[in-house]
């Protein structure tokens, strides 16, 4: 049965991991995502998991690999500085194939940086912020629902993927309030059931077989042979994971690239911006990796100007502009510190930068 | 004719990458024949480290993890959570241990996680070639302390046993050498008493294997041997440095 409540973001977030199958939990507590960890000690017992306070992001992180590598469905969070932390973690389990999902209620950086919303941690989750070659399928919820949405499909996926999946919120979504549908819980395999759900994972060679994980090639042709069948994987997600949002593209003269938050702002930007009778349209890219880089093959030819619209230093742009792909000019608006500009800002600059293009 | 000896199921029939001397053989041989003498090699998941015996999943016959550099006790921490049922080791040594990863055995201890550590001590980091360990001798040569290990420069050697005997999550702690054979009769019965308390779950259980590393000691086979009795024993010294209450 769904319900439709109303939830603070972080504790939404958390319920609709619980609901998507997630049963074990381990973090440590860092601002602005404290409300998960501290939902979760509440709630996950009573689902028949687990949750551990870690001592540290590096030893969660290591947890959650240890989990999801012996059959469990594991969910954990974070943010900024803490996702940092986890890159060793994240960078093994896709080396070893092991499947979580995690959620980063990001913040401003870099260093330590604030505590207020951001959105510089682009690169650092699009790029694979550990060593090596891998991806992690990315996903950018605008409002607590469609969070709860990702969220919720997210443990499938990575089982499907054996691979983490991210879902990148920000601390503005965290803390705020929304009605919510939350979707019914899905079967969870129970521990009897795990060598058969889960026929790769170390459960015990009671199963008839043996199984290692691991990350380790000491010989560089079963290495390349290791990474290359990843990237397999990655092609697939390539064709598979694509999402995106547009809306008044035909017409624009002005075509924003947001995302989270800040496209929320943007869509209030392009009223006020209909209203001076000017056409502004928006790209919405939901997965950040895969870039959706063939929404822009929708850009019409009236559209005099690209503006990537980011907390940050311009980090998405570097995508945008590859997926213009020199069909018209990129620029940039942005704030950072933990400035969330205001949708009057957003036209100011915009009108200023379109004015260049007359 | 009836058969005396048997070469444990716990182990595969294959040859191990470790140097002429060295221990860590004798340690994977020693747990494995307990789990296999206790029925719990289909049941038991291990945890391999960063090190020497990175490779010990090639060697033990049952279901097994690599690690990153040092976070074996967090993953096994968490696979304790997945499986009531099983029994959970990991295997370090004590750059992994000692070094890299004191927080995650120091807090795994702490939680009185349910799981047992083995802790290899060669005083010595191995697959790196030989550099300084938290572990090594005051005046042990390493790459990293040529002219021998110095107090001044670098404190002194860190005792895990006696460092996490302090924690009340600790239920079981031995420390057990594997110079003579003596010692490894010893080694196999602290083996059988920690796996035995974990089979009960009272908290967490840690043996200390004082091991050899001939190659990076710059010692022979025999050599190494020795030294572990006259200078490594009485550094650190052999025995239970906590049991459960019952037990005593």
């Amino acid at each position: 049965m769904t319900e439709k409540v109303l939830m603070k973001g972080n504790e939404a977030f958390a319920e609709a991991a619980i609901r998507g199958g997630s049963r074990y939990y381990f973090g440590y507590p860092i601002t602005p995502q404290s409300e998960i960890p501290e939902f979760m000690s509440r709630e996950l017992p009573k689902w028949g998991g687990a949750f551990v306070q870690a001592e540290s992001e590096l030893a969660a992180i290591n947890m959650a690999y240890g989990a999801a590598a012996s059959g469990g469905n594991v969910f954990i969070s974070s943010s900024s500085p803490g996702i940092a932390l986890m890159q060793e973690g994240l960078s093994f389990m896709c080396s070893a194939q092991v499947p979580i999902v995690i959620l980063n209620v990001s913040r401003c950086g870099p260093g330590v940086g604030g505590i207020q919303p951001g959105q510089s941690d682009y690169n650092q989750v699009t790029r694979g912020g550990g060593n090596g070659d891998y991806r992690i399928p990315v996903f950018a919820p605008d409002c607590i629902q469609s969070a709860v949405d990702l969220i919720y499909e997210a443990t499938d996926l990575s089982q499907k993927y054996r691979n983490p999946i991210m879902i990148l919120a920000d601390g503005m979504m965290g803390q705020m309030m929304e009605p919510v549908l939350l979707p019914e819980p899905k079967y969870v395999p129970t521990l009897e059931e795990l060598p058969k759900a889960r026929p790769w994972a170390v459960t015990g060679t009671k199963k008839g077989y043996r199984n290692v994980i691991n990350s380790l090639y000491l010989k560089p042709e079963q290495l390349e042979v290791s990474v290359e069948n990843i990237y397999e994987k990655y092609r697939e997600a390539e064709k598979e994971l694509v999402k995106y949002e547009t809306s008044g593209l035909e017409d624009a003269e002005v075509v924003f690239v947001a995302f989270g938050t800040v496209a929320r702002i943007t869509r209030e930007a392009i009223e006020i911006l209909a209203a001076k009778g000017v056409k502004a349209g928006l790209i919405r890219p939901i997965s950040l990796w895969p870039f959706p880089a063939e929404a822009f093959d929708h850009l019409s030819p009236k559209t005099k100007v690209v503006i990537s619209t980011e907390l940050s230093m311009g980090q998405m742009i570097d995508d945008v502009e590859r997926s213009v792909s020199g069909r018209c000019p990129v620029r940039l608006i942005h704030r950072v510190g933990g400035i969330v500009p205001t949708s009057l800002e957003v036209v100011d600059h915009a009108m200023k930068i379109l004015g260049e293009y007359k | 004719m009836k058969q005396i000896f048997k070469y444990t199921e716990g182990m595969l029939p294959v040859t191990t990458h470790y140097c002429p001397g060295c221990t860590h053989g004798i340690a994977h041989r020693l747990i494995m024949e307990v789990l296999e003498e206790k029925g719990q090699l289909e049941t038991t998941l291990g945890v391999a480290p960063i090190g020497c015996s990175i490779m010990c999943h090639q060697y033990m016959n049952i279901d097994m993890m690599e690690s990153a550099h040092g976070r074996a006790p967090a993953i096994a921490s968490a696979i304790r959570r997945v499986h009531p049922d099983k029994t959970i080791f990991t295997y370090q040594g004590d750059g992994d241990l000692a070094s890299i990863g004191i927080a995650e055995i120091v807090h795994a201890a702490a939680r009185g996680e349910k799981f047992t550590t083995f802790f290899i001590n060669n005083g010595i980091y191995g697959m790196t070639g030989g550099q300084m360990a938290p572990t090594t001798l005051i005046g042990q040569r390493s790459t990293t302390s040529v002219d021998g290990r110095s107090k001044e420069l670098t404190g002194m050697p860190l005792k895990v046993c006696e460092l996490l005997a302090t924690l009340d999550g600790a239920v079981y702690i031995e420390r057990v050498a594997l110079n003579t054979p003596a010692h490894v009769r010893q080694a196999k019965a602290a083996v059988r008493r920690a796996l035995d308390i974990q089979d009960q779950r009272l908290g967490f259980t840690f043996i200390e294997f004082l091991s050899t590393c001939p190659t990076n000691w710059g010692l022979t086979p025999s050599e190494a041997s020795d030294w572990v009795k006259d200078k490594v024993i009485p550094y650190y010294p052999l025995g239970i440095y906590k049991q459960p209450e019952v037990d005593k």
